[in-house]
């Protein structure tokens, strides 16, 4: 049976099919939809854990336990997982252990554009790319018996446009679960130097037989393809850039690699014997030409491609041949610019009261990842520094100590409730620890926004929305030894601002939790039919309530603000701003 | 049943005889145009033949400018429609439309539906929203292509749901492309499996923005 399956999709399938037994990952654009897509197949175990580092040790766990196991994640997730993964490679195996890592080229959704695939040639691990959903299933697939076979964590990379764009798959009749036997074996599963230094020279070995294994095309190891056309020009390609060069360069000849680490010398070099012009076609860093030339095998990359972004068949098309661009029908006319429209919050956002504050008291901010980065941006313009998941905390401390406790004063640190049960835990205890001044500002909006709106530890619901224990964020902070704990509501953004500056003044780790649920989600969504109106008549066109650029409320002719009330959430934020009474809930008049 | 054969039948040594489309599905968030994109490679299966379905997701948030491309062939390489290479560019909204008009062939199909959804910098007027937006386009662009536009949105409402949009522009695409009319039934069919109440106003709305072209081209 065929379908037309997302790569995301195609990946759970693979799951599904291979017998998996046990996934475990956190939300990471553009990652998440393997693991919701996982969520479908009932008989597999599946969560969100609290960060990337945890979901790769509950797969390392099961599968030492026998079972096939799944964690997935977006590249920048690879470097929190990174410290199990790289001695997971030592341990190898019992069930089949996948790591997926879905890259970014282009950042449509990301802090860096990492190229995952430094990360299988430092942890000597084997890593596949995928071209296509269909790929991306069987791919999957190969991965368990490769891991088995070869006893080693298997990485499969993907890529924005890999798993971001649906194509047909035929689907596979799935295995039983798998989960083998277990027998205890410390010589392999305890990592202490002694068993360590044995386990290294099976590492070396491994990745020895690898290479030779998958340089052998009838064998299917490497799931290599050589394409050959026309020998004047060969390209090494894989993954999107395969598409891209195939679309761009029909007549050339291509090896297409599938496995992309460790490379198969043997089989590039006799590919290299049958073109006059060797060419590596890959985005972001040089990691294959650099392979291929130390190697001894002469090619060509990275002078003709950038080291930025995303490629496409267009690039590819002008850097490598003769013919010319499709010409648009628009042609070299000038269309006059379209407006753009830019990443705002929502109407009913509970994040913009709070970043109104902040903006008003002038703080600086340290900022955290999730759709609160925002507020970086104009109206708020309420950041200085965002870096990556959890880094808020340690930032404000790392202020705090370099001004010998002043600068805790003006500055807080922000923070989400899913990245602060993913990080910002830590970073707490040390600010405990250590004697800090910090306040810190957790924005609960009880939901994993950015990534579109997935369950964590402290929702109250699991990946399948049922019923969870819920993580009190107050007993996190007051059983790490914060002393002052507040609680407001966002909306109330006067309220919050004078709750801040009384926690600034404190000399000690402050926390202020400003909860209200995301306007998305059930929860937070307005009533039906309750909006926020406008009394004309007391309206003085001061403009406080449209300065703050909430989607459902702008600027009429008049300079009164003209409510859009199917947008509108009710929240009452544009009400608290009003000094002339002017805004009403609808049905609140007074 | 064709109106326009050669427009969609474009040869090449690599594809010599079957159906070769690229269509750019351009709108702003919550129009539908993702469920249009899968109704399209749906067809396309239907038709034995290759697809690709590629969404753009940005940052979650509501009322941003997206864009779903679809490419139908024998063999399907890139996911991507780049400057030049749509045979037909559907904007769902008139200011899209005027985006994505870069991306649309010489002698290609640009169907515009004429509702406007002003985004954040004009209702906060920092930009202006561009005026006759229609005539702007037939105007700067070349003599072959076709741009075609029609209120999508009164067609769906009348029907009784503005989210019908994407079929008034699927109906629309329909007449300009010679796919077997049985085919787009099964594949609406498809798109609202499970929801099988929704499907008799979707096909009508379907057959609405084949008529409202069908009727202007006359």
């Amino acid at each position: 049976m065929k379908q037309i399956l997302l790569g995301n999709e195609a990946v759970a399938r693979g799951a599904y099919e291979a017998g998996v037994k046990v996934v475990s990952s956190y939300p990471g654009t553009p990652s998440t939809e393997i693991t919701e897509s996982v969520a479908q197949y009932e008989r597999i175990y599946c969560e969100w854990a609290t960060n990337e580092k945890v979901g790769a040790e509950v797969a390392i766990g099961a599968s030492i336990r026998g079972a096939r196991a799944l964690t997935c994640m977006k590249h920048v997730g690879v470097n929190v997982a990174a410290d199990p993964l790289f001695t997971a490679s030592y341990t190898g195996v019992n069930g089949g252990l996948v790591f997926v890592a879905a890259d970014d080229p282009g950042m449509h959704s990301s802090q860096n554009e990492q190229d995952s695939r430094n990360y299988a040639r430092a942890a000597k691990v084997p890593m596949l790319e995928p071209s296509d959903s269909q790929e991306c299933k069987d791919y999957l697939v190969h991965a368990y018996t490769l891991s088995e076979k070869y006893d080693t964590p298997v990485m499969i990379r993907l890529h924005t446009r890999i798993s971001h764009s649906r194509s047909v798959v035929e689907l596979g009749e799935p295995q039983d679960l798998i989960v083998r036997p277990y027998e205890k074996n410390i010589d392999k599963f305890v990592m202490m130097p002694g068993m360590a230094i044995k386990r290294h020279v099976v590492v070396e070995d491994r990745m020895r037989r690898l290479a030779i294994d998958s340089s052998d095309l009838s064998s299917s190891i490497g799931l290599h393809q050589m394409e050959i056309r026309s020998t004047k020009l060969g390209v090494i390609a894989a993954g999107a850039t395969y598409q891209y060069v195939r679309e761009a360069l029909p007549e050339v000849s291509v090896l297409k690699l599938g496995m992309i680490w460790p490379l198969p010398t043997d089989l590039i070099r006799d590919f290299s014997q049958k073109v006059d012009r060797l060419i590596v076609v890959e985005e972001l860093d040089p990691f294959l030409e650099t392979e291929i030339r130390a190697a001894g095998i002469a090619c060509e990359g990275k002078a003709l491609f950038s080291l930025l972004g995303e490629y496409s068949a267009s690039k590819i098309r002008s850097a490598l041949s003769e013919e010319p661009a499709p010409i648009s029908a628009v042609g070299d006319n000038e269309l006059p610019g379209a407006p753009g429209r830019p990443p705002v919050m929502c109407a009913g956002c509970p994040h913009k009261g709070l970043f109104l504050a902040l903006s008003r008291m002038k703080l600086k901010v340290t900022g955290d990842i999730g759709c609160y980065t925002l507020g970086a941006l104009p109206p708020t313009s309420a950041m200085d520094a965002c870096v990556c998941m959890g880094a808020s905390i340690g930032m404000a401390h790392g202020f705090d100590k370099a001004t010998d406790g002043e600068e805790s004063k003006n500055t807080v640190a922000v923070i989400g409730d899913s990245t602060f049960l993913h990080s910002g835990i830590t970073n707490i205890v040390n600010a405990v620890y250590n004697q800090s001044n910090i306040t810190v500002l957790v924005l609960d909006n009880s939901i994993t926004g950015m990534t579109g709106h997935q369950q964590n530890a402290s929702t109250g619901l699991d990946i399948r929305l049922r019923p969870a224990p819920a993580v009190d964020l107050e007993a996190i902070c007051r059983a790490v030894g914060v002393t002052s704990i507040r609680v407001v509501d966002p909306v109330d953004t006067y309220e919050t601002q004078k709750v801040i500056r009384e926690e600034l003044e404190k000399n000690t780790v402050s926390v202020v939790i400003a909860r209200r649920p995301c306007a998305l989600i059930p929860s937070g969504r307005a009533i039906k039919g309750k909006h926020t109106s406008v009394d004309y008549s007391a309206c003085k066109a001061c403009g406080s309530c449209i300065r703050m650029m909430c989607p459902a409320l702008t600027e009429g002719s008049d300079k009164m603000p003209v409510i859009d009330t199917e947008t509108c959430n009710a929240c009452g934020l544009c009400i608290n701003l009003c000094k002339f009474d002017a805004l009403h809930k609808e049905g609140d008049n007074k | 049943m064709t109106q326009n054969a050669e427009l969609n039948t474009t040869t090449n040594e690599l594809n010599p005889t079957g159906l070769r489309l690229n269509i750019v599905l351009a709108g702003v968030g919550g129009q539908g145009t993702l469920v249009a994109g899968k109704l399209l490679g749906n067809v396309a299966m239907r038709m034995g033949l290759d697809a690709k379905v590629s969404e753009v997701h940005g940052m979650s948030q509501r009322g941003g400018s997206v864009v779903t491309y679809v490419r139908i062939a024998e063999k399907v390489y890139s996911p991507l429609v780049e400057e030049g290479t749509a045979d037909f560019v559907l904007a769902f909204e008139e200011l899209e439309g005027m985006r994505w008009a870069q991306l649309l062939k010489k002698g290609g199909t640009l169907l515009l539906n004429t509702q406007q959804i002003k985004p954040l910098p004009v209702l906060m007027k920092k930009a202006a929203y561009p005026v006759e937006i229609s005539q702007t386009l037939e105007d700067n662009t070349d003599s072959e292509s076709v741009v075609k536009a029609f209120d999508a949105l009164s067609a769906a409402l009348s029907l009784g749901s503005s989210k019908a949009v994407n079929m008034v522009m699927l109906g629309a695409m329909s007449y300009y492309t010679d796919v077997p009319l049985s085919l787009w039934d099964e594949a609406i069919a498809d798109a609202f499996a499970g929801k099988e109440k929704l499907i008799p106003m979707n096909r009508k709305a379907f057959e609405a923005g084949r008529n409202l072209v069908a009727g202007k081209a006359t």
